[in-house]
This record gives structure tokens, sequence and C-alpha cells, in this order.
């Protein structure tokens, strides 16, 4: 009995729904926040994207009649689970994931790729010409950032000779100074992440001055809420799972720290997560600053010229240093 | 008609509302993939009837109905149909209002462009920069509250000159606003000339050449940027324009970029009239009395605004209400312009393209109906147009 409440307490409360979606918010304000500050506006207040989400929830959820009604209706639900479900592979208090399974980093990758995935079936299933547009070009962009994301996210997987997030962030906590090697890898994962997450210089399936709302032009009310939702979680997720296995040497492994009768290690380590989280998110939204946004086929252009050239050249380096210089 | 040729293309409508038009208008574009294959443009969404209304008003009604054609080029309606009048009545305008009008002219241009910019970037998906430039804009609608009182309608022209003088006392205060915007409009050349993604997004997009230019009769920024050097400041200067020293900036490159390139070095221009304004005008009257009935005759007159030429011809057969007023806004002439351009390029790229030519709808709502297909060329009645507005059926 005690077992099931306590799967059921990180599943629902920590660090599963309940924190994931108060994280979610918190990240798209300080997305947000970031956004308006380097463009010289104020930005929203705190409780701005939850007060968002609560009037979206209220409003009049439209099905337009010629719709595919099953797709159009559980596809937000598809998309949400899969990405609160990869929260379980990644550690976020300690090295340690809630359930670490040997592989999960291929899962987690799995379970991540859904998300755009989701964008195309949205567009395909919606039976109007702007999310038709916008799902065709979410699924062209698919085939570019997929790659270089994948590869750049293997990299510490080699490193550490582990294809589990645990694995790898066990790997970095002795070895801190291995994260410099994966710094090329970084940088081309922060962006295939900007991609995949199709924020701006990458917003092409949303592209508001070309094809209005995107994928999401038929979305109204509760199912607007759960996608909009699922992008906020999407950003968490993708910023953690950055943070465990390219910042994983950022943790208190060996150390521990003894207050008072009780360990606060794990609440350090959470903070320092916390903080390596906020850090990509506002690394990704200078990003979201700083460019004009590209067209589909510069996109590919670049994803491919650079963005898999600085993947495969992330790998040889983490090949060389493995082979050489040894784990 | 278009649409049965091309049963199974997909037709995607841009409009009469969309995020990437500020205003109403419609295009429906045929597209096979990315690629438009060819774009019907449907404008007219935004008709008011001015021209019809002022011949029902006064000539001295008429400023106050011409001044809200447009927002942003205000004022030079006015001071195109106020030149125009002027010109009939005979009446020679003070040198010191004459100056006062090209004041405001420029800065009306420096705000016209500004804005431009940002929403430039905008439609390019870079909010930053349309949230900088507006920013920068406020400046001078600030400047503009206090000369004129207005931001937007400045209601600063009458007959035989204008309503309120420039007060000395500002003059150091606006020379810090010019410093600053020369200082903001350098960074944005450099910017613009600089940032990698914005060059990807306008090099060589909807290159207009110079035999185009010249054969569509395009006007203003548009038609400099293909290297037309055409200006009415200098090929018919009017107000204090033979006075003032300026360039007429042209660029040989012909896309988007060059259009925005060009209009960010007018701006610089504008400001280098501007503090030659603030150095140099002439003391004296700011206006001269006009008479309220206009005699009988005509005038056409020529006016640069921010957006290319803007032509007003008056006709009056001697009473207190015109004959007939005819505006040819800027937008009017770079329809045609943009209708070649959208051709063979991206969807990506049609809200760019479509705003490159800087459009104002509202200035060029016309009800004349052009039936290509058996050459005949009709005017619609306003009754039938209520009765169509009534029947909710949008455009003509």
């Amino acid at each position: 009995m005690t077992g099931i409440l306590e799967a059921a307490a990180y599943l629902l409360i920590f660090p599963g729904f309940l924190f994931l979606l108060c994280f979610g918010l918190f990240c798209e304000w300080v997305d947000r926040r970031v956004y308006a500050r380097l463009q010289n506006r104020v930005g929203p207040p705190i409780f701005q994207p939850f007060a968002d989400l609560i009037k979206l929830m209220g409003k009049e959820d439209i099905i337009p009649t010629n719709v595919d009604r099953l797709l159009f209706q559980y596809m937000p639900l598809i998309a949400f689970a899969s990405v609160m479900t990869s929260v379980v592979f990644i550690p976020v208090w300690g090295t340690s994931a809630i359930l670490p399974l040997p592989g999960d980093l291929v899962v987690t990758l799995y379970l991540f790729s859904i998300l755009p995935l989701s964008f195309f079936v949205i567009g395909w299933s919606s039976a109007s010409l702007y999310p038709l547009v916008g799902g065709f070009r979410a699924a062209t962009m698919l085939f570019g950032y997929e790659v270089p994301f994948i590869l750049t996210c293997l990299a510490p997987g080699m490193l550490a000779g582990s294809w589990s997030v645990t694995g790898i962030m066990d790997y970095l906590a002795v070895h801190p100074a291995s994260m410099l090697v994966l710094l090329p890898g970084f940088a081309v994962a922060l962006v295939a992440l900007e991609a995949k997450l199709e924020r701006p210089p990458f917003d092409i399936p949303h592209a508001e001055t070309e094809i209005v709302g995107g994928v999401f032009t038929e979305y109204s009310g509760k199912k607007l809420a759960v996608m909009r939702m699922t992008e906020d979680i999407g950003l968490v997720v993708g910023a953690s799972l950055l943070a465990a296995i390219f910042l994983g040497g950022f943790v208190l492994g060996d150390q521990t720290f003894v207050w008072s009768g009780m360990d606060w290690t794990p609440f350090f380590n959470f903070l320092l997560y916390l903080a390596k989280a906020l850090v990509i998110v506002f690394l990704l939204a200078m990003i979201r600053t700083l460019f004009a946004r590209l067209r589909i086929d510069q996109m590919l252009d670049f994803s491919w010229k650079y963005l898999a050239m600085g993947g495969l050249f992330q790998l040889f380096i983490v090949m060389v240093y493995a082979g050489f210089i040894g784990r | 008609m278009a649409e049965k040729e091309n049963n199974k293309k997909i037709i995607i409508p841009f409009g009469p509302q969309h995020p990437a038009f500020k205003e109403s208008m419609r295009l429906d574009l045929c597209v096979d993939g990315e690629i438009v294959e060819y774009a019907d443009i449907i404008v007219s969404y935004n008709h008011r009837g001015i021209e019809k209304a002022a011949e029902q008003r006064t000539f001295l009604q008429n400023i106050y109905l011409i001044e809200r054609v447009c927002g942003i080029c205000s004022h030079s309606h006015t001071t195109c149909y106020c030149a125009a009048v002027e010109e009939i009545m005979g009446i020679e305008v003070p040198e010191r209002a004459q100056y006062i009008r090209s004041f405001i002219g420029e800065l009306e241009r420096i705000q016209s462009h500004l804005l431009w910019i940002g929403v430039t970037g905008h439609e390019l998906g870079w909010d930053t920069l349309l949230m900088y430039s507006w920013k920068d804009r406020e400046r001078i609608n600030d400047m503009l509250e206090r000369i004129t009182g207005n931001r937007i309608h400045y209601a600063m022209n009458t007959f035989g000159g204008v309503r309120r003088d420039l007060s000395p006392g500002d003059f150091p205060r606006f020379k810090e606003d010019f410093d600053f915007l020369e200082e903001r409009t350098k960074y944005y050349l450099h910017v613009i000339a600089e940032e990698e993604t914005f060059l990807k997004r306008t090099r060589g997009i909807a290159f207009l050449p110079t035999e185009m230019a010249r054969r569509l009769c395009a006007v203003g920024p548009t038609t400099r940027a293909s290297n037309v050097r055409i200006d009415a400041r200098a090929d018919d200067p009017y107000a204090a324009y033979p006075d003032l020293d300026f360039e007429v900036v042209t660029h040989d490159s012909g896309d988007v970029w060059a259009r925005t390139y060009v209009k960010a070095l007018e701006i610089l221009q504008s400001i280098r009239m501007c503090r030659q304004v603030l150095d140099e005008i002439p003391g004296g009257e700011i206006r001269v009395k006009a008479p309220l009935k206009v005699p009988e005759g005509e005038a056409i007159c020529r006016y640069e605004a921010p957006r290319g030429e803007l032509i007003h011809y008056v006709r009056s057969s001697g009473g207190t209400m015109p004959d007939r007023i005819k505006i040819r806004s800027p937008t009017f002439g770079n329809w045609v312009v943009a209708t070649e351009l959208l051709k063979g390029i991206c969807i990506a790229d049609v809200p760019i393209v479509v705003y490159a030519i800087d459009p104002c709808m509202s200035c060029s709502a016309r009800i004349t109906v052009t039936d290509s297909a058996r050459g005949t060329v009709t005017e619609t009645t306003f009754d039938a147009l209520r009765r169509r507005g009534r029947q909710g059926k949008g455009a003509v």
C-alpha cells in the first residue's frame, strides 16, 4: 500500500504532474519575461501563464464539423501524456531518476519525438488549410532537427558508456571535467531543441503572419489549453534532459550535507537542477529574441549543413577522447 | 474562374482578416506545396466613399475629411489637397508656413518608415525589431504631439498656411531627439546590413528590375530601391523643399532588403532636413487669409508621401464645394507590382512581399469594376454598394 501511495505521489505530485505543471508555467513566465526585457518591454507578471491557462480552460470548446473527431479530440492528450511520461527518466533531485531503466535515454528521445509528430497529426485531422500547411511544415522540419538532436544526445551516452540518463549523470558527477568535451554538442542540442519546441526562429509550423495559428488554428478552449500546457512541459522536459546529460556534472554526488539530523543533499541538488534548467530556458529565450524566422528550406539547409555536422563532430570528439584519453 | 481550372490545387485564402495584414484585404493563393503558383489580390474591403463625400462638403470641411484618408500619412493628404486648392485660389503661402509643412511632413516620413521597418521585422517573425523601432517611433510621436497637440491626425494645415507655429523654446529638445534618432537609425542600418537571418529572408526576395519598376509605374521607396530616381520632392519641389538640402536615396538591388535599406537611409535624410528647418526657419506670418469661395478652376498637386507619390486633383466651379476631388494614393500605384512579385514565391514570403510595397488599404479602396474577360470598366454606384453591404457580400 505504501508503495502504491509513494508511486502515486511521484507521478501526480513530485516530480510528476503537479510539479511539472507549475514549473512549466514558471518556465513559460521566465521565457516570456526574458523575451520581453530583451525587447525593451516590461513583460507579464508571474501569474500570467497560469491565468491564461485557467481562462482558456473556461472558454468554449469548438469541434469543427469536418474534422477527424477521434484524432482531433485525443491527440492533445497523447502529446501531453508522452512529454509527461518522459520525466520519470530524468533525474530531478540527484543523479538518479525515479524509474531508471537501462536505455531510458532512447526512450526519452522517443517520447519527446511524439510531440512534433502529434503536431503533424493534428494538422492533418483538422481538415483546414492553415493547420494542414502547418502540419506539413512540422513533419518536414522533423527531418531537419531530429537527426542532429539525437546524434548530440547520444554523445554523452557514448562518453559515459551508458544509454541511461541516470548512468550518464552518474558518470558526469564523477568526471565533471568531461562536460567540457560535450560543450559543442550542448550548443548543437540547444539549437535543435529550439527547433524541436518550434520556437522562433524555427516557429515555421506556427508562423503567425503566414498561416495564422498554424496547426492549432482549429483548436479552442480546453484542447488548446492542453496543447499550450504540453508545449510548456515540453520546454521543461527538454531543458531538464539537456541539463542532465550535458550539465550533469553540476551536482552534489559524493558529498552530503547533514544538518540537524536531516540529509539536505537532495534539496541542494534539486536547487541545482532548477538553476540548470532555468539557465537553459534563458539561453533558449535569447535565441528566440535574436533571429528572424527562417524559411522551411533554409531551416533544412541549416540543420543539415551545420547542426548535423556539429553533431557528427561531437561524436568524433567523444570517440577520440574515450579512445585515447580513456574513461 | 481560376478555381475551376485548378480544381486539384490547394487555394489558401489570406484574409480578409489575417494576422499578416494590418487592414482588410484578401489574397487567394493557389499553391503547389509551399510554392505560390499565382495569386489573386482582392482589395476594396475598406471603401469609405471619401471622394464622393468630399463633393458634398465645403472646401474647408474637406480638410478634416481628407486628413482621415489615412492614419499614417494624414499630413501628406492635407498638404497635397491644400496646395491644390491654394493654386486655384491663387494665394501665396508664407515661407514660414512652408517650412513648417515640410518639417511636419518629414517627421511623418520618419515615423512611417520606422513603423514600416518594425512591421517588416514582425512579418519575418522577428518581433524584437518591431519592439525596438516602435519604441523609437514614440519619440517622433511625442514631438508631433508637442507641436500639433495630436499624435496621428495633426490637423496642421489650412488654406493659406498652417494652424500652429513652432516654438523656438522647443528647438534644443528637438535637436536632442534628432541626435537620438540618428544614432538609432544608424544602428538599424547596421542591423539590416549584418543580421544573417534577416539577410536570408530579404536578400533576392521579390526582385523588381529597373525596367519592370518603370513599366509598372511603381512609386516611392519601392521604385527607388530598384534604382529609379524618382521623388516628387526633388523632381517637382513644393513647400520648403526648394531650399532644403537632401539626396534622393536609391539602391540597385531591387529586393525587399533594398527597400528596407532605402527607407532607413531616407530616415537619415529626413533628419538632416528637419535639422536644417530648425536652423534656417524664417520668421513672419504662418498663414494668410483665404477666401471662403474658391474661384472656378482645377489643379493637380504632387506630393512625396512616405509611401510614394501622392496626387490630388481638385476641380471647382466657383462655389464653396468642390466639383470633384480625385486622390491617387501611392499604394494604388504599387498594387500591380505586388501582384507581379507574388508569382512563384514561397508561402513564407507572401507576407513580406506584400508588405514590402508598404500597402495602405484604406487609401487605395476604389469601386471600379474591371472585367478583363469582357474588357469593360464599370463604376459601382453608392446604393449598389450599400445593398451589397446589407447582404453581407463583402468586396466587389
